[in-house]
């Protein structure tokens, strides 16, 4: 059996009395996208949080790469990168120096040639000398997916990679994050409030409500499943508490079954 | 934007046939990686490094000119000139020990790079190093102008107290680092509101620390409070040397040892703090 990339059992976390994610399991293959959708306050920062290993979960486990990410995570560190809304580059640093100083920090012995490539494939030459900070919002972001992508990383966890950004900006990054997984099979969770992108990039969907996963599934699986065209009203659906029809009281929950098990 | 995304992942698949990366898994790289980012930003603002020359100098003229007062009206001050002086220069290289220390660490903040940090395979240990490399490197920038325009002004060599001087200069920038740790915990643990303290801690100490004046001045109960600070031990030792009285291997060897219980301390707490910050998810929101 091939071990997935991305293993997550029983995973909560408490604040206080507060509790932010409650007993979530899921695991994602190499080469598959998923998103993780749900509503402000749903539990996905929370949940990226702590398979970046910055939050301590109350209980469970998460193994990432086969390494349990609580307990040993610099032994995967270097496989893994993320983008999100809530770190910025250093905005004084030139483009040219923060992709330096990011292959370094990732351990890229031949950084000069891996920053060409990114200016190749991220089309970063016109601004690669100019301050971080004076850039456009689009241009931030092809230098924080060049970033994220720095260490070509196997897992890559986007929190809200597209917020912000006009719709050709946002569809140029969807086609070069579909583009990189294909080719470098890397197992991709972003969490997104963008129903459109997530139709169009991702494998699976877990829809996660107040620390739950709610229902998960192939976007066409949850559009067939709530009898709906578009994900938009599937996560209506869910973020107003009417039910799939398909849905049963005595059915099992949803938040512990394997995506393949759907 | 120039090409679709199609276009270029079309170049960059020509690229990536004969691209591999060659990766390290060295400490000293990530520690150099660190060092690089904070280098790269005192090379792209000249005022930060005046800023860092500034004080010190401005510092140093002031007291040379009180020396130089003192000297016609004070039997004390005749008897060693650069008493004052010395005094003053090795006081900011705690200041700018600990500065330097506390500024590489908020300048991730303002920056909202500490996250982009914490994910990164750098350890918490590591980025500590990087801090107190660039710490020193900030000390010395900040120094060293200071002590040859003293030289060039008033004919004081910080550099006459010889080998004790790197003994006394190690000793006030492990100090520095010390209350550095302590600054940095308590800005994780409660963020920016608390970012003055690093301008402020370090005065506490300052009355105490028997800078221009000796231990004996103080009332009993503080002398005893004095001697339980690295710094005391150390101004006292540089004034031994002053006033020809050698170098005191007993006063080094008290500031050192408590040095490292300060510096052990220090390490432990903000290790503590990070831990904390983990549990409590502030490594990404951490701010004012």
């Amino acid at each position: 059996m091939i071990q997935p990339s991305i293993d997550v059992k029983n995973l909560s976390k408490a604040y206080d009395d507060v509790l932010a994610v409650k007993s979530i399991s899921f695991s994602i293959k190499a080469g598959e996208t998923v998103a993780l959708l749900g509503g402000n306050g749903a539990g996905k920062t929370t949940t990226i949080s702590m398979l970046l290993g910055i939050l301590l979960p109350t209980a469970g486990s998460i193994r990432l790469l086969g390494e349990d990410i609580i307990e040993n995570r610099f032994r995967v560190m270097h496989r893994i990168n993320f983008s999100s809304p809530y770190v910025d580059l250093p905005r004084r640093l030139t483009v040219r120096q923060n992709l330096m100083f990011f292959c370094r920090l990732y351990g890229i012995v031949n950084a000069k040639e891996r920053i060409m490539v990114l200016c190749e494939e991220l089309d970063l030459y016109e601004f690669i000398d100019r301050p971080t900070g004076s850039l456009s919002s689009g241009q931030k972001t092809r230098v924080s997916v060049a970033k994220a992508l720095v260490n070509e990383p196997e897992i890559l966890l986007l929190d809200e990679p597209t917020a912000s950004l006009d719709p050709d900006t946002a569809d140029w990054v969807r086609s070069y994050l579909k583009d990189y997984q294909s080719r470098k099979q890397a197992a991709i969770l972003l969490a997104s409030h963008n129903m459109s992108e997530v139709e169009r990039i991702c494998d699976n969907v877990l829809m996660m409500k107040l620390g739950r996963i709610v229902d998960q599934g192939t976007p066409s699986e949850l559009l067939h499943r709530y009898s709906r065209t578009n994900l938009e009203e599937v996560f209506l659906d869910i973020a107003r508490d009417r039910a799939s029809p398909d849905i049963q009281d005595g059915d099992p929950p949803r938040d512990n079954l394997e995506l393949g098990d759907l | 934007m120039t090409r679709t995304p199609f276009e270029a992942s079309q170049t960059s698949t020509e690229n990536i046939s004969d691209h591999t990366l060659v990766r390290s898994s060295s400490s000293l790289m990530r520690i150099y990686a660190v060092l690089l980012r904070h280098l790269y930003l005192m090379k792209a603002s000249w005022p930060r490094i005046l800023e860092m020359m500034y004080w010190p100098s401005i510092q140093m003229v002031l007291w040379g000119f009180i020396t130089q007062f003192l000297m016609t009206n004070s039997s004390y001050i005749a008897q060693a000139t650069g008493v004052l002086i010395s005094a003053v220069l090795l006081w900011d290289i705690l200041f700018r020990g600990q500065l330097g220390f506390s500024l590489s660490f908020l300048e991730e903040l303002w920056s909202r790079n500490l996250g982009n940090l914490a994910v990164s395979p750098l350890r918490p240990v590591e980025f500590l190093i990087s801090l107190m490399m660039m710490s020193l490197i900030r000390t010395i920038i900040g120094i060293v102008p200071a002590t040859f325009l003293a030289i060039l002004f008033y004919k004081v060599s910080i550099y006459d107290l010889g080998l004790p001087l790197v003994l006394f200069f190690s000793n006030l920038l492990i100090m520095g680092w010390s209350i550095g740790l302590l600054v940095c915990a308590l800005i994780l643990r409660v963020g920016l509101g608390a970012e003055s303290m690093a301008w402020l801690t370090i005065f506490l100490i300052a009355p105490i620390s028997a800078i221009y004046y000796p231990v004996e001045i103080l009332p009993d109960w503080l002398q005893t409070l004095a001697w339980c600070l690295p710094t005391a031990p150390v101004f006292e030792g540089m004034r031994a040397i002053l006033f020809g009285e050698g170098f005191q291997l007993n006063l080094y060897l008290h500031s050192l040892g408590l040095n490292l219980l300060y510096f052990a301390i220090g390490m432990c707490i903000f290790l503590w703090s990070y831990h904390v910050a983990r549990k409590r998810g502030l490594l990404l929101q951490i701010g004012e």
